[in-house]
C-alpha cells in the first residue's frame, strides 16, 4: 500500500556547542542537498551555545531552499520581540522561516533574568501558546497590500489595513501592530513538540507541525489522532496540522550489521526515540511507519550531526528517493510549500469583507 | 592628513528618506540591505548601522502614513548580512529599556561570533508608556533611571561578556545592582572582539557622561563646524576622568551628502531633494508636530497659522518631542514673514538637514576639515535613497578622500574594532 500523505523529513543540526558560521552552513547545505523540508536548532537558556534564530539567519543567504527553524523560547523572552525576530527570520530567508516554541522550566534559568520564578510546565506552556498565539496576530497586523507608495496623497501606507492585536494574555498584553510588514509565508511556520501533556493543547490550537515522540508506529498514530482531534475542536482543518516523528538517530555502526531488536522499533532512549543502525535500516522504518498514513514524517536528530547527517542524506534519503517515496527536488520555494500547507489568509483582512471591521 | 571613520545608515522611517522618488526601493526586501551594505563594503566603510522601532509612530491618534513604515528586527538582518560582506562592522541599535542584559548579551556575542569580530551595540533608551504598550514591561521609567538602568545593562553585559577566560573556560557570574539582580553561567565564550563595539546616540548631557564613561563611539547630530568643535572638545574632555584617552571614544555625527558634478549642480539636487522630502503633506504634518495641533484644514501652499501652539499636546506619538515649541513657531513665523514663505516652503528651509553639499571635491575637502579641526573623528551618512542612496558618495567622493590619505584604501584588520582603532577591552576575569 503506498503512503497517504506526501513524506516529510527534517533534520536537527544542532549538537555539541559550535559558535562559528561555517560548521552550521555546511549542516545546512548537506540537508537542502537532501532536499528535506527544514532543519532545526535546538537552543536553551540552560545550557551553553549560541542564539539559534542568529545561526540560522546567518545561514539563511547561504542556503536557497531549506526551511530554518530554530527553536526560541518564551518564558523570559518579549512575545513582540520573537514574533519580529521569526519575521524577519522570514524575510532575509525569502519565506524559509519557521521557529519552535519552547518554555524554560529550571530556577537556573530563572536566574538569569531575575524577573520571575520557575513555573509550572502546564503555566508555562499555556503561555507558551499565548505567545504563539499574539505572535500570529502581529504576523497578521499588516494586510499584504497595506504598502500603497501613493504619491499623489502623499501616504506611503494605508493605514486603514495596518491593525492593532490588542492581545490580552495571563502573563503580557501586546498592543501591536508589527514593526515589521507581513513576512513571505503570512505567517511563519509554528513548531511544537507535543509530546508531553501540557504542550499538547497549544500544539493542537497553534502548530502548524508537531513533533512527537513515539515508541511504535500506533502509539504515533494514537498521538497524531489525538492532536488532529484537538485541532479539529478548535476550529481548525486536522489536514493542515503536519504530525513528524522525532527520532534521534546514531548511524555510527553503519557498517555492521543492524542491531539486534531492529525489526521490533527503536528503543526509548532520554528525549526522543533513538534508533541505531545503518542508513538503509533507518530508510525501512521510515517507510514502515509512514505506510499506514498516521504520521507526515520525521524529524532526526543526529547523535553526531557532522557523521549521521551525511549518512541520512547520501543513504537514507537516497534510498527514499530512488524508491520514488521522497521529493528529489524542491518544486516550491517557501517552506510552507514544502509541507504542502498554504499561504494563511490574514485574520483581519477576513475581517473586512465580512464588514464586521472595527 | 587624520584618517577619519565612515558608516553607513539604512534609511530611516521619517521624511529624510524619499520613497517617492522612481529609484526609490524596498525598505524590507533583504536585497536592499544586501545593497547598500555591499556598497558600504566596497567603499571600506568601518560599519553599516540599523535604527530600531518598537513601535510604529502615531500622529492625532493615528498611525503615521507619511514617511515609509516598517523595518525589521535588527540583530536578525544583521546576522543575515554577515554573510554577504566580509569586513564590514554590523551595528544594531537595542533599546536597554525593553529588555534584559541576559537574553541581549547572548544575542550580541553571537553575532560577533557568527561575524568574526564585526559586531556593534548601539545603546538606546525610552521610557514611554506608548512604546510599553507592546510589552511585558510596560513603560515606567523616568528619564533618570532611564539612564542608569542603561549603564547598570551595560556595565553587566560587560560581566557576561568576561565571565569566559580568554582561553575557553566558562565561570560562573553573579550580578547585584539596582535594576538587575541576576546569577548562573554565560551561554557564550568570550567572542572574537572581546566585547563587541559600543555606540550610543544622543546630546544630552547624561547622555554625553554615560558615553565617556561606557561608549566606543557617539553617534551625535551635526551641527555647524563650530558647534560640532564645542562638543567634541565637551565629550573628549569627560574621558579623563573614567581613566580613558581622547581616541577610545569616537565622534561620528550623522551626515547627509549631496553630490554633484560641480558646486551648483549639487545644490540643486539638494534643493530638490528637500522638495521631495517636504511634500505638501508632510509640510502640514511637520507643522502640526509643532503646534500640537490639528492644522490639517491648512493650505501648505498658504500662510502660517495665526494660533499658538499647544505645549502640552500628545499629538505626536512614538517621536522625540519637539523641546520649544513657542520658540520654534516664533522662529519659523518670523522666517515665513521676512521671506514671504508659504508652510511648505517655511517646513523646507527650516527643516534642512543637508550637511554637505557640492561636488566630490567640495565634499571630500569639507569632511576633511571637520576632521582635522577636531569636529569630528568621523561621519554616519544618512542616505535618502534605498538602496542607491550611498552609490554616489563610494564612487565618487571615497577615491578623493583615499587620494588625500584620509580614508583607508583596504581594510587593515578584520573586527570593528581594529577598524575604529580601538584596543581589545581589557579582560576582568
Amino acid at each position: 500500500m503506498s503512503p497517504t500523505r506526501p513524506l516529510h523529513l527534517a533534520a536537527e543540526i544542532g549538537g555539541p556547542p559550535r559558535y562559528d558560521a561555517g560548521s552550521h552552513v555546511a549542516l545546512a547545505r548537506l540537508a537542502e542537498g537532501g532536499a528535506l523540508d527544514y532543519v532545526t536548532l535546538n537552543d536553551s537558556f540552560a545550557r551553553p551555545g549560541p542564539d539559534a534564530l542568529a545561526v540560522l539567519a546567518r545561514v539563511a543567504p547561504a542556503t536557497t531552499r531549506i526551511g530554518l527553524v530554530p527553536t526560541v523560547t518564551t518564558t523570559h523572552t518579549e512575545p513582540f520581540h520573537v514574533s519580529s525576530a521569526v519575521a524577519t527570520l522570514d524575510w532575509v530567508s525569502k519565506g524559509r522561516a519557521g521557529w519552535q516554541a519552547d518554555v524554560s522550566s529550571t530556577e537556573a534559568e530563572a536566574r538569569l533574568f531575575g524577573r520571575r520564578p520557575a513555573a509550572p510546565a502546564a503555566a508555562l506552556w499555556r503561555e507558551a501558546g499565548e505567545a504563539a498565539d499574539a505572535g500570529a496576530r502581529l504576523w497578521d497586523s499588516w494586510e499584504d497590500d497595506a504598502e500603497i507608495r501613493d504619491a499623489a496623497t502623499g501616504r506611503f501606507i494605508d493605514r486603514d489595513k495596518l491593525h492593532y492585536v490588542d492581545f490580552e494574555g495571563s502573563t503580557f498584553s501586546v498592543r501591536g501592530p508589527a514593526i515589521v510588514p507581513r513576512p513571505p509565508q503570512g505567517r511563519p511556520v509554528t513548531v511544537i513538540d507535543g509530546t508531553s501533556g501540557p504542550a499538547r493543547e497549544p500544539a493542537a490550537r497553534h502548530a502548524d507541525v508537531v513533533h512527537v515522540r513515539a515508541t511504535s508506529p500506533e502509539h504515533a498514530a494514537s498521538l497524531a489522532d489525538d492532536l488532529r482531534r484537538r485541532a479539529a475542536a478548535h476550529g481548525r482543518d486536522p489536514d493542515s496540522l503536519r504530525v513528524l516523528v522525532a527520532l534521534t538517530v546514531d548511524l555510527g555502526d553503519a557498517e555492521t550489521a543492524p542491531e539486534p531488536g531492529l525489526e521490533s522499533g527503536p528503543q526509548l532512549a532520554g528525549r526522543g526515540t533513538y534508533f541505531r543502525g545503518g542508513p538503509v535500516d533507518l530508510a525501512e522504518l521510515v517507510i514502515q511507519w509512514h505506510r499506514g498514513g498516521a504520521v507526515d514524517g520525521f524529524h532526526l536528530t543526529p547523535i553526531t550531526p557532522e557523521r549521521d547527517l551525511e549518512r541520512i542524506v547520501n543513504g537514507t534519503v537516497a534510498l527514499l528517493q530512488h524508491r520514488s517515496l521522497f521529493r528529489t527536488f524542491y518544486p516550491g520555494g517557501t517552506l510552507r510549500e514544502h509541507l504542502g500547507l498554504g499561504r494563511p489568509a490574514n485574520r483581519y483582512a477576513l475581517a473586512d469583507t465580512s464588514g464586521d471591521r472595527s | 592628513m587624520k584618517q577619519m571613520h565612515l558608516a553607513a545608515h539604512f534609511p530611516g522611517v521619517n521624511s529624510t528618506t524619499v520613497w517617492t522618488d522612481p529609484r526609490s526601493r524596498s525598505q524590507i526586501d533583504f536585497t536592499s540591505f544586501e545593497h547598500l551594505a555591499r556598497t558600504a563594503e566596497r567603499g571600506k566603510f568601518d560599519f553599516f548601522f540599523l535604527a530600531e522601532g518598537l513601535r510604529l509612530r502615531e500622529h492625532n491618534g493615528r498611525i503615521h502614513d507619511l514617511d515609509v513604515v516598517g523595518r525589521p528586527e535588527s540583530l536578525t538582518l544583521l546576522n543575515a548580512l554577515a554573510a554577504v560582506t566580509d569586513r564590514l562592522g554590523l551595528a544594531a541599535t537595542v533599546n536597554a529599556t525593553f529588555n534584559e542584559p541576559y537574553e541581549l548579551a547572548r544575542r550580541l556575542a553571537t553575532l560577533d561570533h557568527l561575524s568574526a569580530g564585526r559586531a556593534a551595540w548601539n545603546v538606546v533608551t525610552s521610557s514611554d508608556a506608548f512604546t510599553g504598550e507592546n510589552f511585558r514591561r510596560g513603560g515606567y521609567l523616568d528619564r533618570a533611571d532611564r539612564y542608569t538602568r542603561a549603564a547598570e545593562f551595560v556595565a553587566t553585559a560587560r560581566e557576561l561578556w568576561d565571565s569566559w577566560t580568554p582561553d575557553g573556560a566558562s565561570r560562573p557570574f553573579a550580578h547585584s545592582g539596582r535594576h538587575f539582580e541576576i546569577s548562573g553561567e554565560f551561554g557564550v565564550p568570550r567572542s572574537p572582539q572581546g566585547h563587541p563595539v559600543v555606540i550610543q546616540a544622543g546630546d544630552s548631557d547624561e547622555g554625553r557622561e554615560f558615553a565617556a564613561s561606557a561608549a566606543d563611539v557617539i553617534f551625535t547630530r551635526h551641527g555647524t563646524l563650530e558647534a560640532g568643535r564645542t562638543f567634541y572638545a565637551d565629550v573628549k574632555a569627560r574621558l579623563e576622568k573614567y581613566g580613558r584617552r581622547p581616541a577610545d571614544l569616537k565622534i561620528m555625527p550623522g551626515v547627509t551628502v549631496v553630490v554633484g558634478d560641480t558646486d551648483a549642480d549639487a545644490q540643486e539636487k539638494a534643493a530638490e531633494i528637500r522638495r521631495q522630502q517636504v511634500s505638501p503633506q508632510n509640510a502640514v504634518l511637520a507643522l502640526e508636530q509643532v503646534w500640537g495641533r490639528d492644522l490639517s484644514s491648512y493650505d501648505p501652499d498658504g500662510p502660517l497659522p495665526d494660533v499658538d501652539p499647544d505645549p502640552g499636546s500628545d499629538l505626536v506619538q512614538g517621536r522625540v518631542r519637539v523641546a520649544d515649541p513657542l520658540a520654534v513657531a516664533a522662529k519659523w513665523r518670523a522666517l515665513s514673514e521676512a521671506k514671504g514663505l508659504s508652510i511648505r516652503q517655511t517646513v523646507i528651509e527650516s527643516t534642512a538637514r543637508q550637511s554637505f553639499i557640492g561636488s566630490p571635491a567640495t565634499v571630500a575637502a569639507e569632511l576633511e576639515t571637520f576632521v582635522d579641526t577636531e569636529a569630528a573623528d568621523g561621519f554616519i551618512l544618512v542616505p535618502h535613497l534605498t538602496p542607491g542612496g550611498l552609490d554616489d558618495f563610494v564612487d565618487r567622493v571615497v577615491p578623493l578622500l583615499q587620494e588625500h590619505g584620509a580614508f583607508r584604501s583596504e581594510y587593515a584588520g578584520s573586527t570593528l574594532r581594529s577598524h575604529l582603532g580601538l584596543a581589545e577591552p581589557v579582560w576582568k576575569g
